[in-house]
């Protein structure tokens, strides 16, 4: 009996134990029919052959193990970045329960969007009913301010017309005529969760900004940025309205999720809590310019953000010194105020972190997959730092963000052994980690499967983190973000130093106190 | 019933009216059919099930697909179910249940993989039968030693039409491996429950059907199955160890750790037992009609239980079993003693409100009962009227019963009864916590377990006094507020 009242042991213990041990081989002696243990051993070896990376490649239908959601999920984000924002998924019900859950287990907090949760019968009649019955369902009982309209694919598929069911649904009194109901349509079948948020953003700004008698667009001083899909946004939104203060700039965050999704546990739930106010979010119409932090997240937020004739700029997933110089001097060409000195103090102090460590990263090797802006981002602060970005892949990716890749590459010398991978997924990954393999793998949760079979170490940096708690509460962008990540990046390098170097008497002779 | 009693139940009533209030009037009679207060009469808990979710409330249920895919299919670890149609669903459903297994991941076992088609505009457009085919094809170049495949059709697929069964006769006989097709679309029934039972009549229809189970199997008077568990966190292992303890042999597993070899020779078994009835009972069912295999309902949560199934299971077989089961309660007597003592005079008392699926609204109550903690209310996210049934053997006169909570009832429910431990799943986690609620996620175990079993049941134990006792709850309040 291996349990103890005194010293209760979990599965992790348990099932090392003898006891469950036979149990395990009974089972499979007896009654799995398995393959014999040479055969698995054999096609495993040839699951990481240059014969097995050319047959993977040449896949054209499958795909496994994707570094992409759809486009709701971007959208939802997108939606409850605004104050007081109930997102209502027109669709089957099933999707928000994962979107929700996907949310709340990277971010740790309570994720809130509600469903029309369409059956059989609005397959075939479609979701009008649901709608009307929904939205007054929705406008009572969680009391928003705003409801942003949005599909899963079953309704895309059957062709709902969103604007007119708002409009049919506030006919009949579901909500109020002058209540705020945005929508966007986001066919989980086109583009991913990046182009989701796209989608949304665009929906929202469109609602305020067209809205019938609003007032035409008048120029501030005020910079209107846009995160896009970030699992950082916590640490990074308020780091970014750090930098606005030190500035003196009137900024605004359209879809500002970081109190959204960073609450206290004080006793009290909130619902809602934070986010871009529907005041601010009109207003964000007579800035000077938009700033995007995700080029991929805001294409078409941003075209038509452009004709409004607002200036607009975008960045990919700025990470490290020179992408943050680049940022700053982007603030500084739309606002003519100059860098603060504190931030150049800042950018002094992560140039010497830089300096103080880059002998461990200068000449590492590195794979690099998420969203196609992350991977941007990161490759670029990684030549920044002396490392070599060898494998680039996102399953979001384009042509045009392949070319992209390659363009930043061609930039440095230590793109020299780079390589671009858009559209492809993890598997892919797999097969290009065993035959070119690298030092360290960055990328999300999911890589920690990538990590046991290749044995690369995974640095955890991007959406999703579900195995790894809180470091959506540090910020990634700015100086202070690069300060994190070069951080983040050594502790994994010089954990791993310290790994293949303690064995007793073996390998110890450098196993250093001080590295 | 007792002037205390009638009370409180009055006060509970004026609570369910009270929360019911913010209803618009048409969703507010809806609910009010689901919601009800456990009475001795009352031989279904009193409410209504497995009807629609009304729309634009945050239900916590999911859809068929994840009934399929999620529990049915996708723990069989040495298949590859393909989640056909666009990348959402088969992402969010990638590797979070934690059904344990054992197996080389990408080579003959495949659980924690996400293997989709991806559909595309024009796979929408002009169907998507020939990339399916394509992908089968791809799947049996790249893993040569799967064993089986089956199509998890996602919500477009039933929509657009396409023949997803064709596909899958034709390729099973090109490969000469079992392919299944499974219509689980999203927006097929109220819950995931109907994805349940569509799975269950797949099995029924493309494995037991189609394929013989292996002559060479030899039986024995012993030989029983797990049916309905997903070994989440290990659960069906601290399960199987107990039926081997008492002499039995555990033929099949379903699905957690299950292969499809198992599923194969499943109607060799002298007796089916059914620890999740709601997601299983279909193809038990079948099996006692077509093959005359009994089947029986069994609870591994918490001590009592687990010794009156152990008991029940016995009573199937002969002397020798019925000792042994005696022998193996007695056994294990030291360990539940030793927890017990350990936990109860920290536990004693404590209230619960539960709110999950399957079979733990009603299975687990006992195991609490067993610490000294009392259930105050419980509901399920898509029973059936027979759950609630079996639900009333559980549950105490006056148990708040709610079925197909929204999030607005449940935090309102919770307020106002004001438990010492809230038992839920991720998505009401961190609500509660914020609410300076203890919490414990019981559809993942909260990352811990197994709680099945004697073993799990010392778990069990830990993990509740961990979630109540833990200090956090006492600094939600700052002193100067």
């Amino acid at each position: 009996m291996p349990q103890n009242p005194e010293k209760v042991i979990d599965h992790m213990e348990l099932f090392r134990q003898p006891e469950y041990k036979d149990v395990f081989g009974r089972k499979q002696a007896e009654f799995e029919y398995g393959h014999p243990k040479e055969e698995v051993s054999r096609v495993a070896e040839w699951t990481k052959s240059e014969e097995y990376k050319a047959k993977n490649f040449s896949r054209e239908a499958l795909t496994i193990n994707p570094t992409k959601a759809c486009q709701p999920l971007g959208a939802v984000f997108a939606a409850q970045g605004f104050e007081g924002t109930m997102p209502f998924v027109h669709g089957s019900q099933g999707c928000v329960a994962y979107y929700r859950s996907h949310l709340t287990r990277h971010f740790k907090e309570p994720n809130s969007a509600v469903s029309s949760s369409m059956t059989e019968d609005a397959a075939v009649f479609g979701g009008l009913n649901n709608m009307i019955d929904g939205l007054a369902n929705t406008y009572s009982l969680y009391q928003p301010k705003m409801i942003a309209v949005l599909t899963t694919c079953m309704a895309e598929v059957i062709g709902d017309d969103l604007q007119g069911f708002i409009v049919n649904a506030k006919n009949k009194d579901s909500i109020p005529q002058d209540f705020p109901a945005p929508h966007a349509h986001t066919p989980a079948f086109v583009g991913s969760h990046v182009t989701g948020y796209d989608n949304m953003m665009k929906g929202v700004l469109n609602y305020f900004w067209d809205a019938e008698g609003s007032p035409a667009r008048e120029e501030t001083d005020s910079i209107n940025v846009i995160g896009g899909f970030d699992g950082y946004a916590v640490g990074n939104n308020r780091e970014l309205k750090r930098i606005f203060g030190l500035f003196g700039i009137d900024a605004t965050i359209l879809s500002d999720v970081s109190d959204v999704f960073d609450t206290p546990t004080d006793g009290q739930f909130r619902l809602y809590d934070g986010g871009t106010t529907l005041e601010q979010t009109k207003a964000a119409k007579n800035a000077k310019a938009t700033i995007s932090m995700q080029e991929y997240c805001t294409p078409q937020t941003l075209s038509y953000i452009k004709d409004k004739d607002q200036a607009v700029a975008k960045f990919n997933y700025p990470m490290g010194v020179g992408a943050t110089d680049e940022f700053l001097l982007k603030l500084v060409e739309l606002t003519g105020k100059p860098v603060p000195a504190e931030l150049t103090l800042e950018r002094g102090r992560l140039v010497d972190a830089i300096a103080d460590s880059h002998t461990h990263i200068h000449g590492k090797r590195f794979a690099v997959y998420g969203d196609p802006d992350f991977c941007l981002g990161m490759s670029k602060f990684l030549m920044e730092m002396g490392a070599e970005p060898v494998h680039i892949l996102s399953t979001s990716g384009s042509k045009k963000w392949d070319k992209q890749v390659q363009k930043l590459l061609d930039s440095s010398p230590f793109g020299k052994s780079g390589a671009s991978y858009g559209g492809k997924d993890l598997w892919h990954l797999r097969s290009l980690l065993f035959t070119d393999p690298v030092d360290y793998i960055i990328g999300n949760s999911y890589g920690k499967y990538l990590e046991r079979d290749t044995k690369i170490p995974l640095i955890r940096l991007t959406y999703p983190i579900f195995d790894r708690h809180h470091h959506h509460r540090y910020p990634t962008w700015g100086y202070q973000g690069g300060l994190n990540v070069l951080v983040r990046i050594l502790d994994k390098i010089l954990d791993d130093y310290d790994q293949k170097t303690n064995i007793a008497g073996e390998t110890d002779y450098s196993f250093d106190l001080i590295r | 019933m007792s002037l205390a009693n009638e009370e409180s139940k009055q006060a509970t009533q004026a609570l369910i009216n009270e929360v019911l209030e913010a209803y618009p009037e048409k969703s507010r009679k809806r609910r009010a059919k689901h919601i009800g207060i456990q009475t001795a009469e009352a031989k279904d808990c009193d409410v209504k099930s497995n009807v629609k979710s009304i729309p634009g409330v945050m239900t916590i249920r999911g859809c068929a697909y994840a009934g399929s895919k999620g529990v049915v299919w996708g723990p069989i670890k040495d298949m590859i179910h393909i989640s056909h149609g666009p990348v959402g669903c088969g992402y969010y459903s990638w590797s979070g249940r934690r059904n344990y297994y054992i197996g080389v991941t990408g080579v003959d076992s495949w659980g924690t993989m996400h293997f989709t088609s991806d559909f595309q505009e024009k796979d929408i457009v002009f169907g998507g039968d020939k990339k399916l085919a394509k992908v089968i094809d791809e799947i049996n170049d790249l893993f040569p030693l799967v064993n089986g495949i089956s199509i998890q059709s996602e919500c477009p697929i039933g929509l657009i039409g396409d023949d997803i069964e064709a596909v899958a006769r034709n390729k099973s006989a090109e490969i000469g491996k079992p392919i299944v097709p499974v219509r689980c679309e999203g927006f097929r029934g109220v819950s995931q429950s109907l994805g349940h039972h569509i799975a269950n009549d797949t099995i029924r229809d493309w494995v037991f059907d189609k394929i013989e189970p292996n002559a060479e199997f030899e039986k024995t008077p012993y030989d029983v199955t797990i049916i309905g568990d997903y070994n989440i966190g290990g659960d069906a292992w601290s399960s199987r160890i107990l039926l081997e303890e008492i002499g039995l042999r555990v033929i099949a597993q379903w699905s957690g750790d299950g292969t499809l070899a198992e599923l194969e020779n499943t109607p060799l078994a002298k007796v089916n037992l059914i620890h999740c009835y709601r997601s299983m009972n279909y193809i038990a069912r079948h099996m006692e009609e077509k093959f005359n295999i009994p089947w029986m309902e069994y609870n591994f949560f918490g001590p009592s239980q687990i010794a009156e199934s152990l008991r029940k299971i016995a009573a199937l077989f002969d002397d020798k079993i019925q000792a042994n089961a005696e022998a193996v309660i007695a056994k294990y007597q030291p360990l539940v003693d030793g927890v017990i003592a350990k936990y109860k005079p920290r536990l004693e008392g404590k209230k619960v409100m539960l709110y999950v699926g399957g079979l733990r609204p009603r299975h687990v109550v006992d195991a609490y009962h067993d610490l000294g903690m009392e259930v105050t209310g419980t509901g399920y996210e898509f029973a059936h009227n027979d759950d609630y049934q079996r639900t009333t053997h559980y549950t105490k006169e006056g148990t708040l019963i709610y079925d197909d909570v929204t999030a607005y009832e449940f935090e309102k429910f919770v307020e106002k009864l004001d438990p010492d431990l809230v038992a839920s799943g991720i998505k009401e986690k961190y609500v509660f916590q914020k609410m300076g609620k203890p919490f414990r996620q019981m559809h993942s175990w909260d990352y811990s377990g197994p709680y099945h079993g004697y073993d799990g049941f010392a778990i069990f134990a830990r993990d509740m006094d961990m979630a109540i006792n833990n200090p956090v709850w006492t600094l939600t309040k700052a002193p100067w507020a």
